[in-house]
């Protein structure tokens, strides 16, 4: 599968701060890749590199095989991109915004066809100014579909919304997909990544900390399978010295720790054979979100302590 | 440079501003506002009949007489002759002026003969700059009574032309009144205010919400948006123009000559402070620092360039700064036009504004980013 962006090296620096710190990633055409990251992680920094709005200090970019910052204008005929908190002319209406993109773009877009392919067709005569913020989000979507692009870029477009309306937005983006398009989305919100992501880089002060499918992510980095059973601490121990288990004990719950899956008959017999009073079990995995919480907050601990020290 | 999308940014521009009543408002009401209060401060609106003092040289023949009777019938004159011997037409002006009568009027010699012949007999009316509107009351009588003598004529006689004419002498020096320069002076002055207030505000407002970074994701071009932005604002311009005149000449009997020679003037002009307003609000870093600029450039121009005031009353150093104000050459270029029907000045002061304006809207092109560097 062809390439549709290719990023090696890239650095963007805004004085001493590092927003972006020497980052490698290429996406394939044709796949959603999510950016994830807290706040202020250099995500924008990055989309906008990417789109040809902002000048990189470092590093090689391209997407569509293009530098995005020299040939722009080439570049904006075949991308599509929301930003994040998407403004418009105020007064301007769903229809008229269209128009004008269209006639800006050379395209026949359609503005009736365009809006109902962002659930936005009820809105069309609506000023800008009227709208909510999802369906501001929408009228962002549909204007950077006005000229057909090869690749949509999406800065947080549900940051914000109410859940109706960011299940309407993940419904467009996986129509976006299956159109053939490349997705380029960033987010904070984890269940939105692994919800849509074909791959996914985890991004943190400017560094990409992991990356690969959720999957790939949640093997790499997640903690082994667990069994959860409401029981007295005293299990714990017992269960570490008749099995060798990290057993640990919390609150009226042990937690084992499963090296095989087919520990899991061992680890429950074993349990039985304790004579100690015990109760629902379950068994749990890391999600995306537990990796991407313990990713992120043991690199905010080290920066933390590198401080203390410092 | 693409017309397509050009007309579809101004499609924008006019639609946002036809459904923003708040500047519509102001754009057109505040012109509508300056000339009336501006006309009305310095032409102090007489109440009840003008009393026109009358020089007839005519020696009371019976069409003179008819004449200035049906002048009197008009009720907005009361015909007041003259009766002292040592007043000549060669000292009416300043006998007038000697005696504070605003108007006068002079039956020329031979007036009835010429009249009765088809002759063409020019009467003089005298009218005093500080009272633009006893001045626009007795030029508006004698007009109409010398249309009705004249059509009288038409009728009876062979020849179908007009024979009463008149000129308009002033009393005293100059030749037009006050309001006959607040015209020019204030058409520069929405030339000048509208698009600087605007664009400053708009240059800083749109990169801030990111309307800028929008646009430059669109093959639009920065020229193409300023051309768009420039073309509303020379629009905006032709209908204060319009208004402001409308009103001089309806509201306060101001004289100025219609020519298209006024029309380059109504275009150069926006396009200089489109420029320049774009260009004061890209170099400056916030917002804040934008209006700052903006002001600095606009209040100079305001007050020193001819706006309320004609430069030629201004002490010599303030000429001298006026001078180099741009906005003093689009006004004294429609002075030339409006006024003086001095092509040959206007077209020097229409080059000197058209070329600063290249340069200024060059330059605003080039500084104003719509991406950051
Ligand atoms: N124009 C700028 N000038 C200075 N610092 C900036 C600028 N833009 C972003 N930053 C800094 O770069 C870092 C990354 O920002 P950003 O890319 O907006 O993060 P995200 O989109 O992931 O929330 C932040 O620390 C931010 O303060
Ligand atoms: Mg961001």
């Amino acid at each position: 599968m062809p390439t549709a962006i290719e990023v090696r090296g890239l650095t963007k620096r805004y004085g001493a701060l590092a927003a972006v710190d020497g980052i490698d990633f290429s996406v394939e055409s044709g796949t959603v890749f999510s950016f994830l990251g807290p706040n202020g992680a250099g995500k924008t920094t990055t989309t906008e590199i990417l789109e040809g709005l902002r000048r990189r200090t470092d590093g090689d970019v391209r997407v569509l095989g293009l530098d995005p910052w020299n040939d722009g204008a080439a570049l904006h005929r075949r991308i599509g991109v929301i930003p994040q908190d998407f403004r418009f002319f105020e007064k301007i209406t769903a229809r008229e915004a269209v128009e004008y993109y269209r006639a800006l773009f050379h395209t026949n877009a359609d503005p009736a066809r365009l809006l109902a392919q962002v659930e936005l067709l009820d809105k069309i005569d609506a000023r800008f100014d009227t709208l909510s913020g999802g369906q501001k989000q929408k009228l962002g979507l549909a204007l950077a579909l006005t000229n057909d692009p090869e690749i949509c870029f999406l800065d947080e477009p549900t940051t914000g919304l109410d859940p109706h309306a960011r299940r309407s937005i993940w419904a467009v983006i996986r129509d976006l997909k299956r159109s053939g398009r490349t997705v380029f989305l960033t987010t904070h919100y984890l269940e939105e990544a692994e919800l849509l992501a074909d791959h996914v880089a985890i991004i943190n002060h400017g560094r990409i900390i992991a990356a690969g499918t959720p999957g790939e992510i949640i093997r790499a980095h997640g903690r082994p399978e667990r069994i959860t059973v409401e029981a007295p601490a005293e299990l714990a121990t017992y269960l570490a010295q008749r099995l060798g288990v990290a057993a640990t004990a919390d609150g009226g719950h042990v937690s084992v720790e499963l090296g095989d899956k087919r520990d899991a008959l061992k680890v429950l017999q074993a349990i039985d054979a304790s004579g100690l009073p015990w109760d629902s079990f379950e068994t749990a995995h890391d999600t995306l979100e537990d990796v991407f919480v313990r990713l992120v907050g043991q690199m905010d601990d080290g920066a933390l302590k590198q401080e203390a020290r410092s | 440079m693409n017309v397509r999308h050009i007309g579809a940014d101004f499609r924008v521009v006019v639609r946002s501003y036809l459904r923003n009543p708040v500047a519509l408002f102001f754009s057109l009401i505040f012109p509508i506002i300056l000339i009336g209060l501006f006309g009305l401060i310095f032409s102090a609106a007489g109440s009840g009949p003008v009393t026109v003092q009358v020089l007839n040289e005519d020696h009371n023949s019976p069409v003179s007489q008819a004449f200035l009777a049906a002048l009197n019938n008009t009720s907005v004159v009361k015909v007041a002759v003259v009766s002292d011997a040592s007043v000549t037409p060669s000292n009416f002006g300043s006998w007038l002026g000697a005696n504070d009568d605003p108007v006068g009027l002079i039956v020329p010699d031979g007036f009835a003969s010429d009249y009765e012949n088809g002759t063409a007999t020019n009467l003089t009316v005298y009218t005093n700059p500080s009272d633009a509107a006893s001045s626009g009351t007795v030029l508006g009588a004698v007009q109409g009574v010398a249309n009705g003598f004249n059509l009288r004529r038409a009728c009876s006689g062979t020849a179908c032309s007009p024979v009463i004419g008149y000129t308009s002498e002033n009393v005293g020096s100059p030749v037009y009144t006050y309001i006959d320069y607040l015209i020019p002076g204030l058409i520069g002055f929405s030339i000048l205010t509208s698009p600087m207030f605007s664009m400053v505000d708009i240059a800083s407002s749109y990169r801030k919400d990111g309307i800028f970074r929008e646009l430059s994701l669109t093959p639009l071009t920065r020229a193409e948006w300023l051309v768009s932005r420039i073309s509303w604002y020379v629009l905006l311009t032709f209908v204060a123009a319009g208004i402001m005149i409308g009103a001089g000449v309806y509201l306060f009997s101001a004289h100025v000559h219609l020519t298209l020679g006024l029309l380059p003037f109504l275009v150069i002009g926006p396009f200089f402070f489109v420029s320049l307003g774009m260009l004061a609000g890209s170099v400056a870093k916030t917002p804040e620092s934008a209006a700052l600029i903006g002001n600095i450039i606009t209040f100079p121009m305001m007050f020193l360039s001819g706006t309320f005031f004609t430069v030629a009353s201004f002490p010599p150093y303030l000429q001298d700064f006026a001078r180099v104000l741009p906005l003093y050459y689009v006004i004294d270029g429609m002075n030339q036009v409006m006024l003086f029907s001095n092509s040959g000045r206007a077209l020097v002061d229409l080059l000197i504004v058209l070329v600063a304006g290249i340069v200024v809207f060059a330059l605003a092109v080039r500084l104003f980013k719509w991406r950051d560097e």
